[in-house]
């Protein structure tokens, strides 16, 4: 695991289980796959409150800023074992 | 087995803090003591180890309990008939009084403090209507809950937390508390903790402790609570020497999605969604004829797991039982339950408009818990008298039994509960301060080993060579199956003292632990691991307790012992590492009013 993978795995504790399960589930699969660019997006999405992740990460609501729709698009699409 | 101080950053420097106050917690419990707190102008620190509005009260969605009598009338004294009747009277009557004529003052304390609660026309807080609420000692529906929208958690979390930033509190945020600390006369004297991020070991000295740290569901395979409820703050009571209460009493909320936890409300229900069971049969027909999938929680929570053990189940490995909501038509289920259909299709992958929902009962809700009184102090059995309190010691919130849930917790009284008896805690410490004003000497050889217990999984030459090295990972999902099959909703006599020697095989595993995370930065591996340590603590009280409880009273309910048995067993049970089963009486007189006496609990 690198060390930005482990700097992520704890932002991705958060206090709802439907954000763990997602946002895990992506570090434990994806996350080394990112490019620079994506990783910063996925910084930017890790610092939302956990209310707002929850509402764009279970589709009740749509970011408007392209590149993290994309990602967040990603995330949902991202199959669960 | 500690490392030389060249070897390990953490040893070579170790800080020491002092404060007047140490929170142990920053979710709404902890939270709303450290604002009395700072606003009293004492030096309060809060660690949490996650950010603080990243707490599990963030998932509250439904609401808070207060008579406000906005939508319908009420009053204090029949919210406190509805939470006696609730808790299947083991609940403390005291406390609950204290709680039910204390909560508009704290509804009100929220909106003062910037929470935006829903509105109805003429102005006034809405109140919904909840399961288990009367008028008039068990008469009509009451409407009692109060809710920012869906988002009742957020709202009171981020307005206390802004308030508590205004006051100074001085918070530790992603730092992680691994025990208590003690002076040579008992006194608990603050913690030891480490900051995630680089492993810093730093000694907090403080003059009075709160443990608020939430609730344990992650003691189960299936349950709606986030990864941080791992019981920490009541593994740590227990290494101090002190018994947990009731930690029987674990509400399971009948429909999670199998495999996954998460809940689906019993709104689906409510809009003519029914179970099924493998062979295609409508399964609550044969548990409750009349109500059937609107039967109370537990009933339903039963019969799934039955149906389930019977060899009835759904899927290929039969484990579950399937939600039909297929027949509502797409339309409805947009319209009603949007919230619904995008978690499983997020999930599962599943569309309930086109197929079920596969689902089993799922652990919700921790009643048990550290013992305390109304102030928030910690109490302990000292010789004859039931509740010595702990000098410095205060616990409140999902981690602390007070006991207003008793044997059943009521939707909207966890939150109402946290408030309170985190106002009431910081109360309580204000006074105790007037008096102790001082810092008493730390018992420097049990901070010491405190301290190496801290240190002990960076070192990763740990455990006998000998013997099977164990994973972290591995032991807790085999803890949390073992829990699900041996204390879920289906116990009797076999099952739970099966439960009893795989939990103990368990926790004897737990020495040949290895981490293979060792550097010192973002050692989420080692927090892990002390979480693992708390669950098995946990474990062992919940599953010993249960075994041993031969009723069924509210949450707790065995097949072989169907009914509550008042003469035996109206009392709260204490497990601790020292003294093993215990136990002390329910505290059934009231403040001022005259008590409950038992009746049966039918709705
Ligand atoms: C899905 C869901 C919905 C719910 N809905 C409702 C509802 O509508 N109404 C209601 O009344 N109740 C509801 N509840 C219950 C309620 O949310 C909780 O009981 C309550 O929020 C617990 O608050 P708390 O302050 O005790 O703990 P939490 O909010 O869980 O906070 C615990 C804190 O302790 C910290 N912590 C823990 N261990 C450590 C450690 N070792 N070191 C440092 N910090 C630590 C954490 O970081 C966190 O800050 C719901 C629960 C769930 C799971």
């Amino acid at each position: 695991m690198t060390a930005e993978q482990t700097n992520y795995r704890w932002q991705c504790r958060r206090g709802m289980l439907e954000l763990d399960l997602l946002l895990n589930n992506f570090v434990d699969k994806k996350a080394s796959a990112l490019s620079m660019e994506q990783a910063a997006v996925f910084e930017m999405l890790l610092s939302y409150p956990d209310q707002t992740l929850f509402d764009l990460l279970l589709g009740n609501s749509v970011s408007s800023d392209r590149r993290a729709s994309a990602l967040i698009e990603q995330i949902r699409s991202t199959p669960f074992d | 087995m500690s490392a030389t101080p060249e070897q390990n950053p953490a040893e070579a420097s170790i800080e020491r803090r002092q404060f007047d106050t140490l929170i142990i917690g920053a979710g709404g419990g902890g939270l709303r003591a450290a604002l009395k707190l700072a606003e009293a102008d004492l030096s309060v620190a809060v660690v949490s180890k996650v950010f603080p509005t990243r707490s599990h009260t963030v998932a509250a969605q439904g609401g808070m309990n207060a008579a406000l009598a906005n939508v319908l009338p009420d009053n204090w004294h029949w919210h406190m008939f509805d939470t006696v009747k609730g808790s299947d009277y083991l609940g403390d009557q005291d406390a609950i009084e204290y709680m039910c004529r204390s909560a508009p003052k704290a509804v009100y304390e929220l909106e003062h403090f910037g929470v935006p609660f829903s509105r109805l026309d003429n102005g006034k807080i809405y109140q919904r209507a909840f399961g288990g609420q009367s008028q008039d000692f068990g008469g009509d529906q009451a409407a009692r809950t109060c809710a920012a929208a869906d988002r009742t958690g957020h709202a009171i979390l981020h307005s206390l937390y802004q308030q508590n930033i205004r006051a100074k509190t001085h918070f530790f945020d992603e730092y992680f508390a691994v025990d208590l600390l003690k002076g040579q006369d008992g006194h608990v004297l603050g913690a030891v903790v480490f900051d995630i991020h680089d492993g810093q070991i730093m000694v907090i000295e403080a003059k009075t402790t709160l443990l608020a740290t939430g609730g344990a569901g992650q003691l189960f395979k299936t349950t709606t609570n986030a990864l941080i409820n791992t019981g920490d703050g009541m593994g740590m009571a227990m290494r101090a020497g002190i018994p947990l209460q009731d930690m029987e009493f674990f509400q399971f909320h009948p429909t999670g999605i199998a495999g996954r936890g998460m809940l689906i409300t019993e709104g689906v229900r409510g809009e003519g969604g029914y179970l099924v069971n493998g062979q295609g049969e409508r399964l609550m027909e044969r548990y409750a004829p009349k109500a059937k999938d609107l039967a109370s929680r537990d009933v339903v929570s039963r019969a799934i797991a039955i149906e389930i053990r019977e060899g009835r189940g759904c899927g290929p490995n039969k484990d579950h039982v399937l939600l039909k909501l297929d027949h509502l038509g797409e339309e409805v289920i947009q319209k009603r339950l949007p919230g619904i259909r995008q978690t499983c299709i997020t999930f599962l992958g599943i569309d309930p408009a086109e197929a079920p929902i596969p689902v089993f009962p799922t652990a919700h809700y921790t009643m048990g818990g550290i013992p305390t009184n109304r102030f928030g102090q910690v109490v302990v059995p000292v010789k004859d008298t039931p509740e010595e309190p702990v000098a410095g010691l205060y616990a409140a919130g999902e981690c602390a039994c007070v006991s207003v849930h008793g044997g059943n917790r009521l939707g909207g009284n966890s939150l109402l509960d946290i408030l309170v008896f985190g106002r009431a805690a910081a109360n309580h410490i204000i006074e105790y301060l007037q008096e102790n004003k001082y810092h008493r000497a730390l018992d420097e050889e049990q901070m010491k080993l405190v301290v190496e217990k801290a240190q002990q999984y960076n070192n990763t030459a740990g455990g006998s060579s000998s013997e099977k090295i164990e994973t972290v990972a591995g032991l807790r999902k085999e803890l949390k199956q073992v829990m699900e099959e041996h204390c879920g909703v289906f116990r009797n006599k076999e099952i739970l003292e099966q439960g009893v020697v795989r939990v103990e095989q368990l926790v004897l595993r737990m020495k040949n632990v290895k981490i293979d995370d060792s550097s010192f930065t973002f050692n989420t591996a080692k927090v892990e691991a002390f979480e693992l340590e708390n669950l098995m603590a946990v474990a062992v009280a919940t599953i010993h307790s249960a075994a041993a409880r031969e009723e069924s009273r509210g949450a707790h309910s065995r097949i072989d012992f169907p009914d509550r048995d008042d003469k035996a067993w109206m009392r709260h049970s204490l497990y601790s590492f020292d003294n093993g089963l215990d136990y002390k009486p329910v505290r059934t007189k009231p403040m001022s009013v005259a008590s409950f006496p038992p009746k049966p609990r039918v709705y």
